[in-house]
C-alpha cells in the first residue's frame, strides 16, 4: 500500500481500478511499403476515418462546450485534406517506397517544425494540433483504439497527467468513478469540471500516480486529497463505511431536492445555481435549483479569436433561460481580465492583472465587447426571467455608467422593434471591499446585490487564493470578511434590496447558518451542493443561526468560526 | 476592420507573365491563423484556379492550410495573393472581400 497526498479538488470517495489516459509516442516503423498502391489506399481510408471522428468530436464539443471550442477539430479536419500534404505523402509512398505511417509522419513533421520555428504561441499551438492529428491517423493505421480514453470499459478511476478539455468531453461519464491527475491545481480544468459533474477528484498528485499500472486498485478521498494505491483491507473497509453512510445521507437529501427549503421556524431561503453553460443548466435544474444566481458568460469568449456575435449570444442565453422556464436567471456580464490573453482583448501586459482592467472596468473600456453582450441579454430577456449583473464594481460611477450604457442599448433595441421590458432587474456583484463599504450608496442604484466571497476575501485579506502560501489566509470564514458581508446586508435591507451570496462560501455547509444568520436572502452555488444545502436549511432555526452569526462576527479567526458552527450545529457535517 | 493598403491589378514589372494579383493587409487580431486561415483556405478551395499566397519573401499554395499557417502572418502583416486559371479574377475578388471584411464576409 502506498499513500499519495494530492490536492482535494472535488469531494467524494471512490475505490476502483486505475485507467491511465496516456498519449502514446509515435514510433515510426521504417519498413518499406511492398505495395505502394495498397499503402496509399490504406492511408486514404485512414484519413477518411479520422475526418469522420473529428466531425463527431467537433459536434460533441459544439454541443457540450461551444462552437468556438469546436474550431480546433474543424481545422484539424481541414489539415487532413491539405493537397500539399497529400502530394508529399504520395510521393514518399510511391517513389521512396515509404510505408503510410512513415510517409505521413515525415511529411507532417516538416510542417510541425516550420510552425514551431515561428516562435509565436499561436503558431506553436497549431504545431501541436498537427502533431495531434498525425497521432490520430497513425493510431487508425495501426488499428489501435483511437481515443486515449476509448479503452475505458468498466467503471474506473481515470488517471492522467492533466486532462485536456477535449479528453474531458470525450470521457464517458458513466464509467468515471473519480478523476486523479499528476498536475493541476484547485482551479484547473479537471478540478472545476469534476465539481460541476459531482465527481470526486484529486489533482496535483505528482508523477508517482502515473506509474500506477492500469487496473491497480486505488482508493481516493476527494475531500482530503488522499489517494491510496493498493489500499489494505482496513483502509478499504473504513472508506466503504464512510461512503455507505454518506450515500445513505445523500439518498435522503437527493429525494427531497426539489422541495423548497424552509427553516424549522418558517424562514424561506431560495437556493439557486452557479452555472457556466446550458449543460450546467440542465444539471442544476435536476439538482433542485430554484433558478440561476450566477450565469458566468465567459464560456462564450474563451478560446476564440473574436468576441461572440450578438446573435450567437442571444441563442446561448435563450437556451439557458428555456431550461429554467420562468425561474430567475442572473446573467453576469463578462468577468475577465487582461491576464486571460484573449487575442481580441489586447490590453497590453499588466504587472498586477487582479488589480488591473477586469470585470466592469474591462466592459466599460471596451464598448465593442460590452454593448453586444448587453443587447443580447436584453433580447434574451424577452423570452424569460433574466436579470443582469455587473461584476467587480468598486465605485458608484461605474454602476451609473454601466446602467446608462444598458439604458442606451434598451432604447436602441426598442427603436429596432424589440419589446424590451422596462423592469428588467439589474444588480451588481460585491467583490471589492470598496463596494462593501459604500453598499448603502450602491443600493440606491440597483435592485439586488450578489456577494462574490472568493474575490471579496482575497481583496479584503490582500491574499491570493491560488497561491498555496497565502490561500489559507484568504479564507471567506475570516471574521473580517464576515463583517463586510454583515455590513452589506444591513445597508441593502435598509433600502429594501435583496442580498445573495454566490461565492464558494454560499455552498459550504459550515457557512450556511452564518450567512443566513447574517440576513443573506438567497444562496447560489454549484449544482452538486444544492440538495445538501437545502437539507441543512430545513434542519435549522433562524433564531439559532442569528445567534451563531453574531458570535462569528466576534470570533478571533476562521478556525474559531468553523469550530463554533460545528459545536452549535453538530449534525451539519 | 479597415484595410490599410490594397492594390488590385497586375504588375508586369515584377511578373514574367501577366498574373492577376492583389496585395492585402490582414487586420484580424489573430493574423492569418486558426479561423481566418481556415476561412481563407476554404475560400481558395471554391475555385479551380491555382492560388499562391506570398508573405515576407515566401510563397505557398493558397489551398494548403498547413502552407498558409507556416507563413506565420501576424496582425497587420501584408500578403500578396496571385491566381492563375479561368476563374482567377473571381477568386481574387472573393479573397479580397474576405480579408477586407476582417473575415466576416465568407460568401
Amino acid at each position: 500500500m502506498k499513500l499519495i497526498k494530492g490536492l482535494p479538488a472535488a469531494a467524494g470517495l471512490a475505490i476502483g481500478p486505475v485507467f491511465q489516459i496516456k498519449a502514446q509516442p509515435v514510433r515510426v516503423d521504417e519498413s518499406p511499403a511492398l505495395d505502394p498502391a495498397g499503402e496509399w489506399g490504406r492511408l486514404l481510408a485512414a484519413l477518411e476515418v479520422a475526418r469522420m471522428q473529428l466531425g463527431d468530436i467537433a459536434a460533441k464539443v459544439r454541443e457540450e462546450v461551444g462552437s468556438n471550442e469546436a474550431g480546433v477539430f474543424e481545422a484539424q479536419s481541414l489539415m487532413l485534406a491539405d493537397p500539399d500534404l497529400l502530394a508529399s505523402i504520395r510521393e514518399r509512398i510511391e517513389n521512396q517506397r515509404e510505408n503510410a505511417i512513415a510517409a505521413l509522419t515525415e511529411s507532417a513533421g516538416g510542417y510541425v517544425r516550420a510552425l514551431e520555428s515561428l516562435g509565436d504561441a499561436y503558431f506553436r499551438e497549431r504545431a501541436a494540433d498537427v502533431a495531434d492529428v498525425v497521432q490520430r491517423v497513425t493510431s487508425i493505421l495501426r488499428g489501435e483504439r483511437l481515443d486515449p480514453a476509448e479503452g475505458l470499459a468498466a467503471p474506473s478511476i481515470v488517471v492522467g497527467d492533466d486532462l485536456t478539455p477535449s479528453q474531458t468531453v470525450m470521457l464517458d461519464k458513466s464509467l468515471v468513478l473519480a478523476l486523479c491527475t499528476a498536475r493541476g491545481g484547485m482551479l484547473s480544468h479537471t478540478a472545476i469540471l469534476a465539481r460541476s459533474l459531482g465527481l470526486p477528484a484529486v489533482v496535483g498528485c505528482g508523477a508517482a500516480i502515473l506509474e500506477c499500472k492500469p487496473g491497480t486498485k486505488v482508493a481516493l478521498d476527494g475531500g482530503t486529497g488522499e489517494v491510496w494505491i493498493d489500499p489494505d483491507a482496513e483502509i478499504v473497509a473504513g472508506l466503504e463505511a464512510k461512503r455507505s453512510l454518506a450515500d445513505e445521507k445523500r439518498r435522503i437529501v437527493h429525494s427531497l431536492r426539489h422541495e423548497p427549503s424552509v427553516t424549522r421556524d418558517g424562514k424561506r431561503v431560495e437556493v439557486l445555481a452557479n452555472i457556466g453553460n446550458v449543460e450546467d443548466a440542465r444539471v442544476a435544474m435536476d439538482a433542485g435549483a430554484e433558478g440561476v444566481g450566477l450565469l458566468r458568460t465567459e464560456f462564450l469568449y474563451l478560446g476564440t479569436e473574436r468576441p461572440p456575435a450578438e446573435e450567437d449570444q442571444v441563442a446561448a442565453y435563450r437556451a439557458i433561460i428555456d431550461v429554467f422556464r420562468g425561474l430567475p436567471v442572473v446573467l453576469r456580464t463578462l468577468d475577465i481580465g487582461g491576464d486571460k490573453g484573449l487575442p481580441y482583448l489586447d490590453l497590453g501586459p499588466e504587472a498586477n492583472p487582479f488589480l488591473g482592467v477586469r470585470g466592469i472596468r474591462l466592459c466599460l473600456a471596451r464598448p465593442d465587447i460590452f454593448r453586444p453582450q448587453l443587447r443580447a441579454a436584453l433580447r434574451a430577456a424577452e423570452s424569460g426571467n433574466l436579470r443582469i449583473m455587473f461584476p467587480m464594481v468598486a465605485t458608484l460611477g461605474e454602476v451609473r455608467t454601466a446602467r446608462r450604457v444598458l439604458q442606451q442599448c434598451a432604447t436602441e433595441l426598442r427603436s429596432e422593434g424589440h419589446r424590451i421590458a422596462a423592469d428588467i432587474e439589474v444588480g451588481i456583484m460585491i467583490e471589492t471591499p470598496a463596494a462593501a463599504m459604500i453598499a448603502d450608496q450602491l443600493a440606491g442604484e440597483v435592485d439586488f446585490f450578489s456577494i462574490g466571497t472568493n474575490d471579496l476575501s482575497q481583496y479584503a485579506l490582500a491574499a491570493d487564493r491560488t497561491n498555496p502560501a497565502t490561500g489559507e489566509l484568504a479564507s471567506a470564514f475570516q471574521p473580517s470578511v464576515l463583517r463586510l458581508i454583515a455590513h452589506v446586508v444591513v445597508a441593502a435591507h435598509a433600502r429594501g434590496k435583496r442580498v445573495a451570496v454566490c461565492g464558494e462560501l454560499g455552498g459550504e455547509a459550515l457557512a450556511i447558518p452564518i450567512l443566513i444568520g447574517l440576513g443573506v436572502d438567497e444562496l447560489s452555488m454549484s449544482a452538486p451542493a444544492i440538495p445538501a444545502a437545502k437539507q441543512i436549511l430545513r434542519s435549522m432555526d433562524l433564531a439559532d443561526m442569528r445567534e451563531a452569526a453574531a458570535s462569528a462576527l466576534e470570533a478571533e479567526g476562521p478556525d474559531d468560526v468553523q469550530a463554533l458552527v460545528r459545536q452549535r450545529f453538530p449534525t451539519i457535517v | 476592420m479597415t484595410v490599410r493598403e490594397s492594390r488590385l491589378g497586375s504588375s508586369g514589372a515584377t511578373q514574367e507573365r501577366n498574373v492577376p494579383q492583389v496585395t492585402l493587409t490582414v487586420t484580424h487580431e489573430a493574423g492569418l491563423h486558426a479561423r481566418p486561415a481556415a476561412l481563407f483556405v476554404e475560400m481558395c478551395n471554391r475555385f479551380r484556379c491555382d492560388i499562391t499566397v506570398a508573405s515576407a519573401g515566401r510563397s505557398v499554395n493558397g489551398k494548403s492550410i498547413l502552407g498558409v499557417l507556416t507563413l506565420g502572418v501576424h496582425k497587420s502583416g501584408a500578403i500578396t495573393v496571385s491566381a492563375e486559371g479561368d476563374d482567377a479574377e473571381a477568386a481574387l475578388e472573393h479573397l479580397q472581400r474576405l480579408v477586407e471584411s476582417n473575415f466576416e464576409v465568407t460568401a
